[in-house]
This record gives C-alpha cells, sequence and structure tokens, in this order.
C-alpha cells in the first residue's frame, strides 16, 4: 500500500470557470496540496508553466485565447527551455470518443470527463504519479507513450519500427474515461 | 520558487530506435510517494476523498447562486449574438458558456440544466451555418436552462424538466440530420454516445 503527499506536489490549475477552479483548489487542498496555482486562461497558464514549473497541470479544454488542447501543445515541446514532460489531466465537458483520442494524440496524461467527482481525480492524480510513462517522440508525436497493452499483433500504420519498449498495461483513456470515477 | 529543470543528474534517458525514441524523464514525483507497508490492515486511516467529498459538500450552499451567475453569462453571451450577429468572438462565449453548463450543473444540482447546455452544445458545434439556424432554436435551449434552474424545486422533482430536455434534444437533432446530411462526418460524430459518467 502506497500514499501520496500531496504536499509535496505542485499544481498548476487552468479553467476559464472560476467557479470550477473554487472546486479543483477545495479538492486538491482537501486531498492535503499546498501549493496550488490558477490561471484562467491558456495564455497566462503558460506563463505560470515557466515560472512556477509544476507537477501536475490541470486544464480545461474549452477557453479564450488558446484552450487547454494549444496549452497542451505548447507546453509538450521536446526542445523548449522549459519542462515538457509535466503530467497533464484534462479535466472537460467534452465527453465525445474524437475528443478523447484528440487529447491523448496532443499529449496529455490523463482524461477526466465533467462532472468531476473527488475519487475521480484523486484516481487520475494517484495514476500520474504512480505510475508514470514514458515519453515517446517521434516525426509527429511527442508525449506520453500511449501504447496500452503488449500485442504483438497491430500492424496498423503507426507501428513503431526498430525495437520494442516496455509498455505500461493500462486502461486506455477512453475506458478510463468512460468509468468516470 | 521555480525548480531547477536543468541538473545533469536529473536528465531524461533516451533509447532511439529506427523511427522513434522511447524518452525515460527524471521521476521528480517519487519523492511523494510513502508506503504505508504491506498485507491487510495497511492502511493509515487517512481518506482523502472522503475528506475531499466532505470539502465539496460544505461547499454546495454556493452551488445555487453559482448556477444562477452561470444562467446570466450565458443570457449574456446570447445577448451578445443577438446584437452582433455570430462572430468568432460571440460564437466562442456562447459555446464556452453553454459548454461550462454542460459540465458543471450536474455538480451543482442541476442535472437537467446541463442536459439542456449540451443540445445546444451540439447545435453551435456541428451546424454548418450558424446563422441559418432558426433563432428559435437557440432561444428554446436559453430559456430552458434558465427554467429549470429558475424553477428548480417544482419542475425537476416533476420530471417536467427530463421530459423539456428530451423534446430539445429530438428537435436539435432532427435539425442537425437535415443540415448535416451531406456531411457524414458530423452525423457520425452526433450519432457516438457520450463517454461522460454517468454518476
Amino acid at each position: 500500500m502506497f500514499r501520496v503527499d500531496f504536499n509535496k506536489l505542485r499544481f498548476l490549475i487552468c479553467d476559464d470557470n472560476p467557479h470550477m477552479r473554487r472546486i479543483l483548489r477545495t479538492l486538491l487542498h482537501s486531498f492535503g496540496a499546498r501549493e496550488v496555482y490558477e490561471s484562467e486562461d491558456g495564455a497566462t497558464a503558460l506563463e505560470m508553466y515557466s515560472h512556477y514549473v509544476p507537477d501536475i497541470v490541470i486544464a480545461d479544454w474549452a477557453m479564450p485565447i488558446f484552450d487547454g488542447l494549444e496549452l497542451t501543445q505548447m507546453i509538450r515541446q521536446p526542445d523548449s527551455k522549459g519542462n515538457p514532460y509535466a503530467h497533464i489531466i484534462m479535466l472537460t465537458a467534452h465527453s465525445e470518443k474524437r475528443r478523447v483520442t484528440m487529447a491523448r494524440d496532443a499529449g496529455v496524461t490523463e482524461f477526466l470527463a465533467k462532472p468531476i467527482s473527488a475519487k475521480g481525480l484523486y484516481q487520475r492524480i494517484m495514476s500520474v504519479v504512480a505510475h508514470p510513462r514514458p515519453f515517446i517522440k517521434t516525426r509527429n508525436y511527442f508525449g506520453p507513450d500511449r501504447r496500452r497493452n503488449t500485442t504483438v499483433a497491430y500492424i496498423g500504420p503507426e507501428r513503431r519500427n526498430g525495437g520494442e519498449a516496455e509498455v505500461l498495461q493500462q486502461p486506455s483513456l477512453l475506458d478510463k474515461a468512460r468509468v468516470g470515477s | 520558487m521555480a525548480k531547477d529543470t536543468k541538473d545533469k543528474s536529473t536528465a531524461p534517458r533516451i533509447e532511439t530506435f529506427a523511427d522513434h525514441a522511447v524518452i525515460t524523464p527524471h521521476n521528480t514525483l517519487k519523492h511523494a510517494i510513502r508506503s504505508t507497508g504491506s498485507g491487510r490492515g495497511a492502511s493509515d486511516g487517512d481518506d482523502p476523498v472522503a475528506r475531499a467529498e466532505s470539502a465539496l459538500a460544505g461547499l454546495s450552499g454556493e452551488f445555487k447562486s453559482w448556477m444562477h451567475a452561470e444562467c446570466d453569462r450565458l443570457a449574456a453571451a446570447h445577448a451578445a449574438v443577438r446584437a452582433k450577429g455570430f462572430t468568432t468572438l460571440t460564437r466562442g462565449e456562447l459555446f464556452r458558456a453553454a459548454h461550462d453548463i454542460k459540465g458543471d450543473a450536474p455538480t451543482f444540482g442541476f442535472p437537467a440544466a446541463g442536459v439542456a447546455a449540451d443540445s445546444l452544445c451540439r447545435l453551435i458545434e456541428h451546424a454548418p451555418d450558424l446563422d441559418a439556424v432558426p433563432a428559435g432554436l437557440i432561444q428554446l435551449h436559453i430559456d430552458a436552462v434558465q427554467a429549470i434552474v429558475r424553477e428548480h424545486n417544482t419542475i425537476e422533482t416533476a420530471g417536467v424538466a427530463d421530459e423539456l430536455c428530451a423534446r430539445l434534444r429530438a428537435v436539435a437533432d432532427d435539425y442537425l440530420a437535415e443540415a448535416n446530411k451531406d456531411r457524414p462526418e458530423h452525423l457520425d460524430a452526433l450519432a457516438v454516445p457520450s463517454i461522460a459518467p454517468t454518476n
């Protein structure tokens, strides 16, 4: 058994809705977090990301200026001076399968569909802290390993060549999103 | 205070293959994990989820006023559309206002308002030409959200809200099916069920 000491983690919340920010802050503080920073749009979030170097970013998708998906893409720049490896949890009211796929391909670590629950948020945080995934860099992708199973029968168009990396057995983001909490 | 991420001892491990690289970043979160022992009864008795749910319940006294504020925002966004037409800005604000209600209303105790807002989001996202959407259809969605919130205690409990939302969604879907008859990718997207949890 293990626990996560939330007081050793630094969070950045990015959501344009003040009510949702208040809820997230309340939940994170209840989990034990002390360092919780907030931004109300993607541009401010990117500045705060560079300044505070959070361990975990919790981002809404639909936001003004630039959205959570664009924020993720800006963070996931492999050659940037900042940290491209932070864990990103996309918390959104988007609830379509294609959105989960888009978020995954932008480089989010976890996807949590609203309505929010304490259990769902806690489990996503536990997942990123306890089971960090390696990053994959290809010609057109940089982000957490998207593979969730070890099947050798896969012959799809994005099959990797030249070696096999260890694959962590986990449910897909879509399966997790369906279950919610 | 910003952390130093450029320490050489924390450099990521990189394995390069033919067409990809596997990068294992230094695990900066390992220090936050602590063991509570093993075997049966290996628990420190702490329940952070229960603590958070209790804190959320403590906020619930504000949910009604928050929901009214969300409704006001939706009405203001719609007023801007009526005054200026659909521009990138007015469309974006109307969509975000509806989208926030879709996501937040169930948490605030107004699940039916979230359903009506979801139907409005689908209209905004999938209508090929928003200026061609009957103004009354959008107005009906705004009115429905406001009525559900305003008359929460009477219509939600009586099941009226669910029936209202179902009819609204049916009318909106009929419109979208007709408007997108030559856009199969939108018809496919509209037909896919939501993956949102039903708690």
